[in-house]
């Protein structure tokens, strides 16, 4: 009760400030429909599938709670490791794309569109890290056989940071071309 | 308290002059009786050796009418004090008259960059007159400003004028006034802008239509046209 | 750090009194210096002297005892809380010392000037003062989440929502307030310092970036926390008011519900510091409107406030004196803010000193004045002693007397045009005429300042000379008073059972005594 209740207003909190980001890039997109020509720079096809990779790593997490719940740790650390090796994925396209875009000349200072992507992006990132970390202690915790409560806080932060994506993609990738004349 | 103000020399001061006054009673007032009546309490009720409290939990409505009843009150006079300064705002922000004539104000760290228009009372053209913080304008004109920032903020502040708007990089910002009164008044900058922000003044000079003309005629040796 | 704030102050108000004469105990202040010591003193006494003390310090200590828990919630995060408060306090003293000095471009940080190094001179200072910032937000969002866990899940038996005291009330709703306002400000914060650090230009106009969006989320920001501020003290003073003068606070139920209102207000006012900043003029009447109608809930619970003392028995002890002080000054802020509300009245008013006066009326009664108020009347639970009374009533009268001599005469000041952060105001004619109102006003601030030392000294003497008191010395009845004077390690000897709300003084069916503990059967 007091984790889950800590976890949510933890989240609260972050809502402000990716919705504060996300405002700000959205009065500012609107101001310049210039930056649809600039989106069709970013990788959509790596975005699209590293979305996949973080609804499924969500997916494990979610078996990995219940079994906990079940009591079977066993299976329960497998499932939070695949969740992890997930997270490491989705971090290495992420990695791929920006040295893509950087090899290309595309970088922060390139223009207002792409400060807000690596900004977005990397903050999104460093929230990854940052799961993958929470997550890293509850699987040695798990493959030693201690029942832990706080997989669910970490579950419903990584699910956070899958919803945080999901708003991100569309806002930066499909949103290209359409919107410029 | 009102008399602290310096003298008002534009045909919209006195709006701004009438809100602070209307405010200012209507606060001091509510302010006088609340002051008081907390001292009396604080006097009236001291701890004596006969007396004992009274339990008022203030949970029914009688009683909480007590400090309901004003807080409406307050309410009324608010709507009023909206009332009040509304048509004044609009009158010197958003409502721009025609002009008799236009100025170009731009604020660079620390100096005021003030474009008057020459003879033929237009911007832009080859007689134009550029000076560093010396607004000079004819009296009973209306004038119109474009307020214009090179780096940071400043902004424009012309105590006499009741006249002040902060200039923004990237924008222009238009307004308007009219001086009632010749003469030379303080203009300076009231947001922070560096270290020199202290010493961002100007002078505004109000000159009748001779005086103006025989100005215009002398700066001539300064026409600039669009320098930079 | 209130003394590190307190001498800046000091240097920069002798500057304004007797300028480019050397302050005595520091030297010359240039132009650079005192725009950096004005942006410090600014920083320091809002984020690291009125909330950790308003929040962190009255709240950790208050908050479990008063709902009669063992300890907060999570107790090593408000360890991780307070190392990193720590360090952010070392990040921001650190900026006095690197190359450069410290940051100078007004504790609102606006760009351009703080979006470039180039137009203030400042490049280090300026990075560590958004880093340190950035720190003291993520320990304070730590506390709050705290807060607001402990009160929802740890209260103690029967202690129901409106059994709460108001001080518990007073900080979750802040709390609350803080964690939805700030998050924007910190995405905003990221971008100044790309902009900084990388030159992204979120805020020049040069790349399509635009310098009114930082005010309009440092507002969004400002505003509410302004009542993050305020609600605490406001609490403490509600805790103290029934106790001296024996009575229930007068419709304990209106506060909470104008205060709730007065929060969700305080989150549409932002622009009100904007009406002249080139936002559109049309936006300013709306947020003038609101702004102004801020005043009927803070009227209703001032006003509840007073009508605690009717028909009282009151006993002027030093920490009722402080909080009677509190609400008198307060009123004077609270006014005043109707004059910077107006969009008319602000076109004049707006950076001038009477908003610098305004909002001193309003802070100071609330970060200082209230914390005395709170620290004798609690001293006795934190120390098991007593201050002394009457150092304690000289230290309220110096104050009192102090405060008002530095910041009446800024009123009058600013009506008569003085804008706000010049180093010289000699160098306006306007203003030469008006120069006695900062002499006034610079020994005010040193009589003032010179008044705390009776408070340091009665506070340290009294650790160890103070008169030993018993657990419930002012006859109280919230929970804190069941504990041990200094509570022990998990405060309660047994865990308290509420039967009652916590103000039931002077209740009829009680006999012999006035007062029956909210733990009481």
């Amino acid at each position: 009760m007091k984790h889950r209740l800590g976890i949510w207003f933890f989240l609260g909190s972050e809502i402000a400030v990716f919705g504060g980001l996300i405002a700000c890039y959205l009065l500012y997109r609107f101001r310049h429909p210039e930056w649809g020509l600039q989106a069709v720079h970013t990788l959509t096809g790596i975005g699209a599938i590293n979305t996949v990779v973080l609804l499924t790593s969500s997916l494990t997490m979610i078996l990995a709670h219940w079994f906990v719940e079940e009591d079977n740790f066993k299976s329960a650390a497998n499932y939070l490791g695949m969740t992890i090796l997930l997270g490491i994925v989705f971090l290495l396209f992420k990695s791929y794309e920006y040295h893509h875009e950087i090899n290309q000349g595309l970088v922060p200072t390139k223009s207002l569109f792409w400060g807000f992507y690596y900004l977005m992006t990397g903050l999104h990132a460093l929230h990854v890290i940052g799961g993958l970390v929470a997550n890293g202690i509850i699987w040695t915790g798990l493959r030693k056989g201690f029942s832990t409560h706080r997989i669910e806080s970490v579950g419903i932060y990584w699910h956070f940071v899958d919803v945080v994506w999901i708003f991100l993609f569309p806002l930066l990738y499909i949103a290209s071309s359409g919107g410029a004349q | 308290m009102t008399s602290w103000l310096p003298e008002d020399i534009s045909t919209y001061g006195h709006g701004i002059d009438h809100t602070i006054r209307v405010i200012y009673y209507i606060v001091g007032a509510w302010f006088v009786l609340t002051e008081a009546v907390l001292f009396y309490f604080i006097i009236r009720y001291r701890k004596r050796k006969t007396t004992t409290a009274t339990y008022q939990p203030g949970t029914t409505f009688k009683a909480l009418a007590w400090i309901l009843l004003p807080a409406a009150l307050i309410l009324v006079f608010d709507l009023g004090i909206d009332l009040v300064q509304g048509p004044v705002w609009n009158e010197i922000k958003i409502y721009l008259p025609t002009a008799d004539q236009t100025v170009r104000i731009k604020g660079r760290q620390f100096v005021w960059e003030i474009t008057h228009p020459g003879a033929d009372g237009k911007l832009e053209t080859p007689d134009d007159i550029q000076i560093l913080n010396q607004l000079v304008v004819p009296v009973h004109k209306k004038i119109q400003f474009e307020l214009q920032s090179e780096d940071v903020l400043h902004s424009l502040w012309i105590p006499n004028l009741r006249l002040k708007q902060d200039a923004v990089p990237g924008r222009t910002i238009k307004g308007w006034f009219e001086a009632t009164k010749e003469g030379i008044y303080p203009l300076a900058c009231a947001e922070l802008c560096g270290s020199g922000h202290g010493t961002m003044k100007g002078q505004l000079q109000v000159l009748n239509e001779t005086d103006y003309q025989n100005w215009l005629k002398e700066n001539r040796s300064l026409e600039v046209g669009r320098v930079e | 750090m209130a003394i590190i704030g307190g001498y800046l102050a000091y240097l920069f108000r002798y500057q304004l009194a007797f300028p480019n004469e050397p302050v005595p105990g520091y030297g010359l202040v240039g132009p650079d210096q005192y725009n950096s010591f004005v942006t410090m003193h600014g920083t320091i006494m809002v984020f690291w002297v009125a909330m950790p003390i308003l929040l962190s310090g009255f709240g950790n200590f208050l908050l479990p005892l008063m709902i009669g828990a063992g300890d907060m919630a999570f107790p090593r995060l408000n360890m991780t809380s307070y190392w990193v408060f720590f360090l952010s306090t070392v990040v921001l003293l650190l900026s006095f010392f690197v190359p450069g000095g410290s940051f100078s471009g007004g504790w609102t940080i606006y760009p351009p000037l703080s979006a470039s190094p180039g137009y203030t001179g400042v490049i280090w200072g300026g990075h560590l003062w958004i880093l340190a910032v950035a720190l003291e937000f993520t320990s304070m969002l730590m506390g709050g989440i705290n807060f607001l866990t402990t009160t929802v899940a740890m209260r103690a038996k029967g202690m129901g929502l409106f059994r709460l005291p108001i001080f518990v009330w007073m900080i979750n709703i802040a709390s609350i307030l803080f964690m939805f306002s700030v998050g924007p400000l910190i995405a905003g914060a990221f971008m100044l310092l790309a902009d900084r650090l990388f030159d992204v230009g979120f805020y020049l106009p040069a790349s399509g970036g635009d310098p009114l969006l930082f005010q309009h989320l440092f507002w969004f920001f400002g505003h509410p926390e302004v009542y993050v501020l305020l609600l605490p003290a406001l609490g403490i003073i509600a805790e103290i008011f029934p106790v001296f003068s024996r009575k229930p606070l007068f419709g304990y139920r209106t506060i909470i519900y104008s205060t709730l209102v007065a929060g969700l207000l305080s989150f549409i006012v932002w622009a009100h510091h904007q009406f002249i900043s080139g936002i559109d003029p049309r936006l300013a009447a709306p947020f003038s409107v609101t702004t102004i109608l801020i005043s009927v809930p803070f009227a209703i619970t001032l006003f509840a406030f007073i009508a605690t003392l009717w028909r009282g028995s009151i006993r002027l002890t030093t920490s009722m004196l402080f909080a009677l002080g509190m609400l008198a000054e307060f009123l004077v802020g609270g006014v005043t803010g109707i004059f910077n509300g107006s969009t008319a009245a602000d076109i004049y008013i707006h950076d001038t000193l009477f908003v610098v006066a305004h909002f001193h009326y309003t802070l100071f009664p609330v970060t200082f004045i209230a914390t005395f108020a709170g620290i004798y009347y609690w001293y006795p639970k934190m120390f098991g002693r007593f201050m002394n009374e009457t150092w304690g009533k000289v230290h309220f009268w110096i104050t009192i007397i102090g405060f008002n001599a530095v910041f009446l005469p800024m009123f009058a000041f600013g009506l008569a045009g003085h804008q706000r952060r010049i180093f010289d105001p000699t160098l306006f004619d306007y203003l030469q005429p008006y120069q006695y109102l900062h002499v006034i006003a610079t020994v005010g601030l040193i009589v003032m300042l010179a008044g705390q030392i009776p408070f340091i000294i009665n506070f340290f003497a009294s650790l160890s000379r103070g008169k030993v008191v018993d657990r419930n010395p002012w006859l109280a009845n919230t929970l804190e008073w069941l504990a041990p004077s200094p509570p022990g390690h998990g405060n309660f000897d047994q865990e308290p059972v509420v039967q009652r709300g916590p103000y039931e003084y002077s209740h009829p069916l009680l006999k012999e005594r006035d007062w029956i503990s909210q733990g009481e059967l």
